[in-house]
């Protein structure tokens, strides 16, 4: 994981923190605890969190704080979810999106 | 149905303040902010304040932020804090509908601070929806946050102050900067902190902008073109730089979809940041009792939004009967405050901005 920050002046990530197991794509991955799961997924060095719905453009994060829903990925079975915001959980099912999303029953 | 008789939306440094002042005038109030951590963009902010000693100066945003909220906290009688909760819709009978828990949760208020910040503004160019592309405040929430990096090769766009730390950042952070580029013929931001960027050996290069991006799934190329004196692209100037990101730093926009969704009288003042609610001598908008601070009714710094809070908190408070112990004293120390900073290297700028929002 060589986009994560180890050694930094003012902040400190030094500590170990928990390995969180989930699924991108049906491929298992990990992030940590405390991750989102746009930046567990930026720390493997996947960018591509969704497509355009009309031109299949690719598409990341913009604002990483939820405002611009450019990172929206469908997430244990949920579409349009604000992975830039969405807290990493163990066992997660996460997809990219390739359209605007359709509605289901939990 | 929930009743509440003041409701503060957004708790970064105008929210956090306006709730300090009301709790301290015995106004209670509930504090509502969509984040599971108060503070706003204060809490990405790994860099010293500029400015008076009053606002924090020579401390870093981080710590600010802390300060701010265990002052908030030191009112538990008094404020009420809803954390991770969305405020979805602002009403003229002054409901306000909330997602909380997956719960749509109503609340009646009686008056409401409207403290919700500004996002970030994109910039047009060929391909700027390409992976890798990111506005300046996301580059800082990904490192300062979550500890990773944005890439490993990135070019900063803009070279306002936002530009130029977070620049200065990425390198804390390991990350190579290779370029800032400017629009305009001058460096945007001040300059002590363009001088410590260019002993780090970066290039800030002016009359530049970004042409296009380049790349399938991510960004992998840039082409950069010089501008002449009319913003014309200058033919044969194009310069192309291998990126795995991009920062844009362009500037920030208020965000005042709540203001525009009550039906508050509002103006696009560019000077502010684009569209604003107009401001009444009280801190209010047009509507009675929806009072707006902060970001949220015009781009200013994290210091002028502490300031503006304060006052917001006790003009809301009085015209809801509760008047702070201190309130003459405290309008007058805090409007000395604002005007103090405002006199600031963008006052200009931004006083010329007020007087057009002024009711």
């Amino acid at each position: 994981m060589r986009l994560r920050i180890k050694e930094h002046p003012i902040l400190n990530f030094e500590e170990e923190k928990k390995v969180i197991h989930f699924t991108f794509n049906n491929l298992p991955v990990t992030g940590y605890e405390g991750d989102t799961i746009a930046s567990a997924l930026h720390a493997l060095g996947i960018k591509k969190l969704s497509e355009s719905s009309h031109w299949k453009r690719p598409r990341g994060f913009y604002c990483a704080i939820g405002n611009c829903s450019s990172c929206s990925m469908i997430v244990d079975g949920e579409p349009n979810v604000r992975t830039c915001i969405t807290l990493l959980k163990e066992g997660m099912d996460v997809r990219v999106q390739t359209n605007k999303g359709e509605i289901h029953d939990k | 149905m929930i009743n509440k008789d003041l409701v503060i939306i957004g708790g970064g440094p105008a929210g956090l303040c306006a709730a300090k002042m009301a709790a301290e005038a015995g106004q209670s109030c509930l504090l509502i902010d969509r984040n599971r951590t108060l503070g706003g963009q204060l809490i990405k902010q790994t860099h010293m304040f500029f400015g008076s000693e009053k606002q924090f100066a020579k401390t870093r945003g981080i710590d600010i932020a802390n300060k701010l909220v265990e002052d908030v906290r030191k009112h538990p009688d008094l404020i009420e804090i809803w954390d991770d909760a969305t405020v979805v819709g602002l009403y003229q009978d002054k409901v306000i509908t909330v997602l909380k828990n997956e719960l749509y949760i109503k609340v009646q208020s009686k008056a409401v601070i409207i403290s919700t910040g500004a996002s970030e503004k994109v910039l047009a160019f060929e391909n700027n929806d390409l992976p890798g592309i990111y506005g300046a405040g996301a580059v800082q929430t990904l490192m300062n946050v979550y500890g990773v990096k944005p890439g490993s090769r990135i070019v900063m766009v803009g070279s306002g102050n936002i530009g130029l730390i977070v620049s200065y950042q990425l390198m804390q952070a390991g990350v190579r900067v290779l370029s800032i580029i400017e629009a305009s013929p001058k460096i945007g931001g001040y300059k002590v902190h363009a001088s410590k960027i260019r002993r780090l050996g970066i290039d800030i290069v002016t009359s530049c902008t970004i042409k296009k991006a380049i790349g399938t799934e991510a960004v992998e190329k840039i082409v950069t073109v010089k501008l002449d004196e009319k913003w014309n692209e200058v033919p044969g100037s194009e310069k192309e730089y291998e990126v795995d990101a991009v920062c844009i730093a362009v500037g920030l926009t208020p965000l005042t979809n709540l203001q525009s969704m009550i039906g508050s009288e509002m103006k696009y003042i560019s000077e502010l940041g684009g569209l604003v609610p107009v401001i009444y001598p009280n801190h209010e908008t047009s509507i009675e009792n929806i009072f707006s601070c902060g970001d949220a009714s015009g781009i200013e710094e994290a210091s002028s939004a502490i300031v503006e809070g304060y006052i917001t908190g006790l003009l809301a408070s009085k015209k809801l009967g509760n008047v702070h112990p201190r309130y003459d004293e405290l309008m007058d120390e805090y409007n000395t405050q604002l005007n103090n900073l405002r006199n600031g290297p963008f006052g200009d700028k931004i006083l010329n901005g007020l007087k057009k929002q002024g009711a």
